[in-house]
């Protein structure tokens, strides 16, 4: 009987590692599928110089291809959800055209940790925010995510990486490190860079691309 | 580097305009440095003749000036939804690090001086703008070395910053994913 559940767990983990590394393997390489029309699009956006880094991005990518669009921001920013929609209007109206209701969402989470809020209480706020992230993520299942900073970003991708092993959903995750990483990454660059969760990594500074050689460098978004 | 908007004060003499921003945030330290009296002497004998000061959330309050002749006009306020246009009609600008800022001035081709906030616990800002300082965009100080930056400062060596854009990102998540090229 021991027996039996020590052969039964050791498979399972192996069946997992494999999958693990056969996830790896997949990761960081294109997408097969040659003719795609539109992915749904998780676009996780920060504050203040993130957010305009991010809509820089956002206009030069053709938004018939990155459809719908679901934008993510934290709680405690009002600002970045409304620069969004604002550009979504001045989008829809360049294409002359009425944006459907589903075709765009806006949507907050929880975040783990306020700035110079206590370590004992965070695990709590922790749990929470991550219980929120999974919630979240079972409803969008985006195919494509792209994010360039804020924690906020870390439990999001890192719920999309499991739903690449659990098999879920395929995600394709694009982190842009912030253009004020200069010399060293963000916490979040280096957890997304380190555990190999991002698909493509851009730096906007050649020092950080010598530094980390898996990242593209492409020059600064600004 | 082009001069801030054409005009004079009630002297007569032609209005130019230093704006100091701290952002969302606070950040007395530069608040303080740029209400010293020195300080002020300072950019008069720069040919200034405002300064407008952009607090936030900081807790030192500047002294006002009505500007009697040969000194400073002084005001200051907390924030404003149009920071665009005070950036517009600057001479010179005193900035905090944040990029949003940074770049929102640059692209304006507004001299700038950008101050790093030391008391930050995480400071990889100073990054940023020790980076652009070194390929001369703008000058990058610290709240006790302002008054000599000003000083020895020579904004026509500054050079224009050319704005960059997110063609090349775009490129390659395009290709990633599969879409032709356009």
């Amino acid at each position: 009987m021991a027996l039996g559940i020590i052969i039964g767990v050791s498979v399972i983990v192996s069946l997992l590692l494999i999958r693990l590394l056969h996830i790896l393997y997949r990761s960081g390489k294109p997408i097969s599928d040659k003719s795609p029309k539109s992915y749904s699009t998780l676009v996780v956006l920060g504050s203040g110089g993130h957010t305009a880094e991010m809509i820089n991005l956002l206009l030069a990518l053709d938004q018939n291809r990155f459809s719908p669009r679901y934008y993510i921001a934290a709680a405690t920013d009002n600002m970045s959800l409304q620069k969004a929609r604002s550009l979504e209007n001045s989008l829809a109206e360049k294409a002359g055209i009425k944006v459907a209701a589903d075709a765009v969402q806006y949507m907050q989470i929880y975040r783990s940790r306020e700035v110079g809020q206590s370590y004992i209480t965070s695990v709590w706020t922790t749990l929470v925010a991550l219980v929120h992230a999974l919630w979240l993520m079972l409803r969008v299942r985006p195919q494509v995510i792209l994010c360039n900073g804020p924690g906020t970003c870390i439990p999001l991708c890192a719920i999309a990486f499991l739903f690449k092993i659990v098999g879920i959903r395929w995600s394709s995750i694009f982190y842009v490190e912030s253009i004020a990483r200069v010399r060293r990454l963000s916490l979040s660059g280096l957890i997304l860079y380190k555990l190999r969760i991002a698909d493509r990594f851009f730096v906007q500074w050649p020092h950080l691309q010598r530094i980390y050689p898996r990242a593209d460098y492409v020059g600064c978004l600004m | 580097m082009r001069e801030g908007e054409e005009g004079a004060d009630q002297w007569g003499r032609p209005k130019k305009v230093v704006f100091v921003t701290v952002g969302t945030t606070s950040f007395d330290a530069l608040v303080r440095a740029v209400d010293q009296q020195e300080f002020k002497q300072v950019l008069l004998g720069k040919g200034y003749t405002h300064l407008l000061i952009q607090m936030g959330r900081g807790t030192y309050i500047p002294a006002k000036s009505e500007g009697e002749a040969s000194s400073l006009v002084v005001d200051y306020f907390t924030f404003s939804s149009s920071i665009a246009d005070h950036l517009r009609s600057a001479s010179l600008v005193i900035s905090h690090a944040g990029s949003g800022s940074i770049f929102e001035t640059l692209k304006l081709r507004k001299p700038l001086i950008v101050v790093v906030n030391e008391d930050l616990m995480d400071n990889h800002q100073a990054e940023l703008a020790e980076e652009l300082a070194e390929r001369k965009h703008l000058y990058c100080a610290r709240p006790q070395t302002l008054h000599k930056t000003i000083s020895d400062m020579n904004l026509e060596s500054l050079l224009p910053y050319h704005p960059g854009d997110a063609t090349p990102v775009a490129k390659i998540i395009n290709r990633f994913l599969g879409f032709p090229e356009d």
